[in-house]
């Protein structure tokens, strides 16, 4: 198909670098702001969901406290006072990491949802990105008073420096990011299947295992560990949790902030190039 | 209105196609099984060759019925559709690029589809619209409060969304579809389930708008007084196919052969099943439907041998005619298919 005719003047949007800026911080914090307003809707649900979301690492706490105790006061190079720190500081990754899961994009599709965000200047990413984070300060507000009472039950020991406090606060969000555009690089594939969920699971078993969630690395065998590293998922979850509990060398922060860096760049290119496919693909069976 | 470089029109369809390709198989366990190694598809022509232009400012009734291929091609038209063939041009724009300079003069509102954000008051919706398009604060609040006032929306821009009632959610979309001041306008039965107050005050709202920016709007309803109100042309598709396009007016005269003679006797009834076919005879007043060429000979005749007290002749109601224009479109072999074409959008949508 060929243009026959010029196009008409479209509505000047901003011009200029700092007004082009300014526009995409407009966006993002209008969107945070839309996030939080919705989250504070439902005050009661988020406290029930925090503390469903504790339940998890106290049980990994409990069970690896009572081996380290049995081991003489240390396993895998965690103390009791070490894996209540990993653990709590895992409570806040953890939700740091809670990205728009594939299962959702399936329910975008089947509902027809993704029509009205397609008919937008802009990249739905931005959408998910901005929306997800305005999400995530709702959820730090909650998680102090949790983490608080977790310190006061497990007195968790930190070596933590200003440096690692520094780089914690950055690798957070680099694993916030790192999450989402992989979640949504996997989201596109239900362009293209309608039923995904098996494949899901298999990325989500390899990440609980490859990541730090279910045990810290150091836990794991050799070739794990070595195979993490080639992976995404430790950089999620690992990196930032042990970046703040003390003990990485300042080559091993600034090391995890690259291949951070690294995964960024790549996932985001998978989302740029898979998206245009995906969005002919969705046009092309309907919605 | 805005500019116009040149004489093109804002809307160009050309030839435009639709094909989509559905999964088939029979019911049961054992086609269940059987699709396990072995699945069919079949093509669906959900439109087949549709062409047409709309020059600016224009309001277009889009009509057909369930499954014709209206909705296909409004989806195409606004960019969420990719054509299978054919040439579709909006604002001089291929849709299907989704250019940003295109998506912000467009816009698209389906009845059933809802873009506000449910658990929070509409206004909140309004705000993440202008940073999305970046609209100027001060003319957003501007246009966001002439519109509030058009519909009388008030206090109900405070209320979450979820606690709105049908009718009120409608207008708060329409709110939100048109703060950007777009100038082409899709809309996909936007009436849809709503009281005939609540019809009015929204086809009142979207003359309004086409008045005051000059817009042109491609409307689908099934509300043939939606299409009255609004539209001067009409344009008709059946089975994914062209029927007519063309003045409402002109389509009682090109679908449907007849007229009705309402007549009122100055002493009671009479059987007048001579002059015509008796449609209705209630108090005195009979209404004849005969030959449109015959009219005007039949009143004649009426005027003439009876006592007249009233007489008055018509086109037949226009949801008559469009469902005669329905009916006499009778799908070719190729056709059978396509009939099925309504379900098909609704499987592809929920694949």
């Amino acid at each position: 198909m060929t243009s026959v005719a010029t196009p008409l003047p479209a509505p000047a949007p901003r011009r200029g670098p700092i007004e082009w800026l300014r526009g995409w911080f407009d966006i993002y914090t209008t969107t945070m702001r839309i996030a939080v307003a919705e989250q504070f809707q439902y005050r009661v649900a988020n406290y029930f969901y925090m503390i469903g979301m504790v339940a998890e690492p106290v049980i990994y706490l409990v069970v690896w406290s009572t081996v380290a105790v049995q081991q003489g006061g240390e396993v895998g190079g965690y103390t009791p006072g070490g894996f209540a720190a990993y653990y709590i500081v895992w409570t806040l990754v953890r939700n740091m990491n809670i990205a728009l899961t594939p299962y959702a994009w399936e329910e975008r599709i089947k509902q027809g949802d993704l029509s009205s965000f397609l008919l937008k200047p802009m990249h739905l990413i931005h959408f998910d990105l901005a929306f997800m984070a305005g999400w995530k300060v709702v959820v730090i507000v909650l998680w102090l008073p949790l983490a608080a009472f977790l310190s006061l039950l497990f007195h968790p020991t930190f070596n933590a420096s200003l440096e690692s406090v520094v780089v914690f606060f950055i690798a957070i969000w680099g694993a916030y990011l790192i999450r989402s555009l992989e979640l949504w690089s996997l989201g596109m594939v239900t362009f293209w299947t309608t039923r995904v969920g098996p494949v899901f699971d298999i990325f989500f078993t390899a990440e609980l295992l490859l990541s730090g969630r279910l045990v810290p690395l150091t836990l794991m065998p050799d070739w794990a560990q070595q195979l993490a590293n080639y992976l995404p998922f430790k950089w999620t979850f690992s990196f930032p949790i042990e970046s703040l509990i003390g003990g990485l060398p300042t080559s091993e922060l600034v090391g995890g902030l690259f291949m951070q860096l690294f995964w960024i760049v790549a996932w985001t290119v998978v989302v740029l190039i898979g998206w245009r496919f995906a969005v002919k693909r969705f046009t092309a069976v309907g919605g | 209105m805005p500019e116009t470089p040149n004489q093109a029109p804002a809307v160009h369809v050309a030839d435009l196609r639709k094909t989509f390709s559905v999964p088939v198989r029979e019911a049961g366990l054992a086609a269940a099984a059987r699709s396990l190694v072995r699945r069919e598809s079949r093509e669906i022509k959900a439109v087949d060759g549709v062409g047409f232009d709309i020059e600016h400012g224009e309001v277009i009734g889009f009509l057909g019925p369930n499954g014709a291929g209206k909705t296909t091609t409004l989806k195409m038209l606004s960019g969420l559709l990719y054509p299978t063939s054919g040439e579709a041009l909006v604002l001089g724009y291929v849709p299907s690029r989704r250019e940003r300079p295109f998506l912000r003069q467009i816009t698209m509102v389906m009845g059933n589809r809802n873009q506000l954000q449910w658990d929070l008051p509409a206004l909140d919706s309004f705000e993440l619209i202008r940073a999305i398009y970046r609209l100027d604060a001060v003319d957003f609040r501007k246009t966001r409060d002439e519109f509030v006032e058009l519909l009388d929306l008030g206090q109900l821009v405070n209320k979450p969304v979820r606690n709105l009632s049908l009718g009120e959610r409608m207008k708060m979309e329409f709110v939100a579809a048109l703060l950007h001041k777009p100038i082409v306008l899709f809309l996909d039965e936007p009436t849809l389930g709503l009281d005939v107050t609540m019809q009015k005050r929204i086809r009142t709202f979207v003359a309004e708008y086409n008045r005051r920016y000059g817009a042109t709007v491609l409307l689908t309803s099934h509300y043939m007084a939606d299409v009255q109100a609004l539209c001067k042309r009409v344009v008709v598709i059946h089975h994914g196919r062209m029927l007519f396009d063309g003045a409402l007016t002109e389509l009682a005269a090109r679908f449907n052969a007849t007229k009705t003679i309402g007549v009122m006797l100055k002493d009671g009834t009479a059987d007048l099943s001579a002059y015509g076919e008796v449609l209705e005879s209630d108090d005195g007043r009979v209404l004849l439907r005969v030959a449109r060429a015959d009219a005007p000979d039949v009143a004649t005749r009426l005027l003439r041998d009876l006592p007249v007290a009233d007489l008055t002749i018509e086109d037949p109601p226009i949801d008559d005619v469009i469902e005669s224009v329905f009916a006499t479109a009778k799908p070719s072999d190729d056709d059978a298919d396509d009939a099925n074409s309504g379900s098909t959008e609704a499987a592809a949508t929920a694949r």
